[in-house]
């Protein structure tokens, strides 16, 4: 393989590339990346770079020590699988090993966009744009209650602002559990972030949003945050399976191709428990180096990708922790619950499947190796 | 090789203690890591890498 080319210049093309020139890739090395900046790092976004605590520039991420060429700023725009070429517009960059990591982005609120005052959070840019919007001191309305949704809530309800986040589901963060949601609820309600929960939204207008109960709430600034959609656009009619996500094997290799790996947030693959795409920071890290060591590997040492999810979500200085599927425990024991600390063990037949945990300290990262030891 | 934390970043994720076993080191309610073997051997240069690849906050370099 004497040309590879990355799409995708977030964490996962990232760590793909890294990975490839560590293995001993020594070839052309391509990295395209829609946004102008080199990679950097997305969980301050939400949380210290919007409230100010953090200059943008901190969250990149050290890129400089790759040898490859940076194509930044122009998104791909096709792929030529018979030719082995990336589109870039008007121009085509070959390849004989792709790494597909091109993210997600997020989805808008439909017939929204252009709306003033309406934003989405997924980039540097994005958050440059809300943080311009708050020196007016805006009523804000976040829809979504969902990580980026509480997030954003509790960065800005930080910084004094008057904030409610609507969600049609009864509690926040529904892939926390009732617990977890709960108990984030009620933190969030503590420090003035209202919520209209198990409630819809009619219409969203510049300086006002309409739930589905009749209520109007003026706001200045809206948030539209309910989730992210697969970068997948330039795939269309390439050849390879798109369904939720560029599908993979076991392996990251995008179905039927022995030369083209996806990772991170884009990539839908052969997991031991099923299909499975997920949206978090680790699996965008630790993906982006299995999909690369696997492009290179041959396919005797290839190795199966199939780890113990983890994440983590800060909000009002406590920390909401996952390792493992919330989803496949039948019940749930209380370890801890002490003060801001509580930490819950997710059992199935009997065997410990996943833990969850606010302000636990390492110990998820504890049972997320448990987890992984067998 | 040298192995340093930058422990105003450091966040106590505990990947690292993953990545690198007997480098890195976190008790339960630890704010920061310990760094165990601040000079492993180049034997563990792959592990410590590792480490700071999944570092949430990019608080570990691998010197040399």
């Amino acid at each position: 393989m004497e040309r590879i080319v990355v799409v995708g210049a977030g964490l996962a093309g990232l760590r793909a590339a890294e990975t490839l020139r560590r293995r001993g890739f020594a070839g052309e090395l391509t990295i395209i990346g829609d946004e102008p900046h080199r990679p950097y790092n997305r969980p301050p976004l939400s949380k210290e770079v919007l409230s100010g605590a953090q200059d943008p520039e901190s969250c990149l991420l050290p890129s400089d020590g790759i040898e490859a060429t940076w194509l930044l700023g122009h998104a791909a725009t096709g792929l030529d699988l018979d030719r082995r070429v990336v589109g870039i517009g008007d121009d085509e960059v070959p390849f004989d090993g792709l790494v597909i990591a091109s993210g997600c982005a997020a989805r808008p609120w439909p017939g929204a966009e252009g709306i003033a005052g309406v934003h989405t959070l997924r980039g540097l840019d994005d958050v440059a744009a809300i943080r311009a919007a708050l020196a007016g001191r805006p009523r804000t309305v976040i829809i979504g209650a969902g990580f980026i949704g509480c997030e954003v809530a509790a960065s800005l309800a930080g910084l004094g602002a008057d904030v409610t986040v609507v969600d049609q589901a009864s509690r926040p963060m529904v892939p926390l559990g009732p617990v977890l949601g709960a108990r984030a609820e009620a933190l969030h309600r503590r420090h003035g972030v209202g919520f209209r929960l198990g409630t819809g939204v009619a219409s969203v207008a510049a300086g006002s949003v309409t739930l589905s109960t009749g209520e109007v709430l003026a706001a200045e600034l809206v948030l539209v945050a309910i989730g992210a959609v697969p970068n997948v656009g330039w795939l269309a009619g390439s050849g390879l399976k798109l369904a939720g996500g560029v599908e993979c094997d076991r392996h990251c290799f995008a179905i039927g191709q022995e030369n083209i790996v996806a990772a991170g947030d884009v990539a839908s693959w052969q997991a031991g428990r099923g299909p499975t795409r997920i949206e978090h920071w680790t699996n965008a890290a630790e993906m982006g180096i299995a999909a690369a060591a696997n492009l290179l590997a041959p396919p005797e040492e290839q190795v199966a990708y199939d780890p113990v999810p983890t994440m983590w979500s800060d909000q009002f200085g406590h920390r909401f922790q996952v390792a493992g599927h919330l989803a496949d425990a039948e019940e749930f024991h209380t370890v801890v619950d002490e003060g801001d600390v509580l930490v819950l063990e997710g059992v199935a037949a009997g065997r410990l499947v996943c833990a969850a945990a606010i302000n636990g300290g390492s110990r998820i990262a504890k049972y997320r190796r448990k987890l992984m030891a067998r | 090789m040298k192995v340093t934390v930058d422990k105003d970043r450091c966040e106590a994720h505990g990947q690292c203690v993953m990545a690198a076993e007997g480098v890195f080191a976190l008790g339960d309610d630890d704010d920061v890591v310990t760094v165990l073997d601040e000079t492993p051997g180049e034997d563990r240069r792959a592990d410590v890498e590792h480490a700071a690849a999944l570092c949430p906050v990019a608080a570990i370099k691998a010197g040399d």
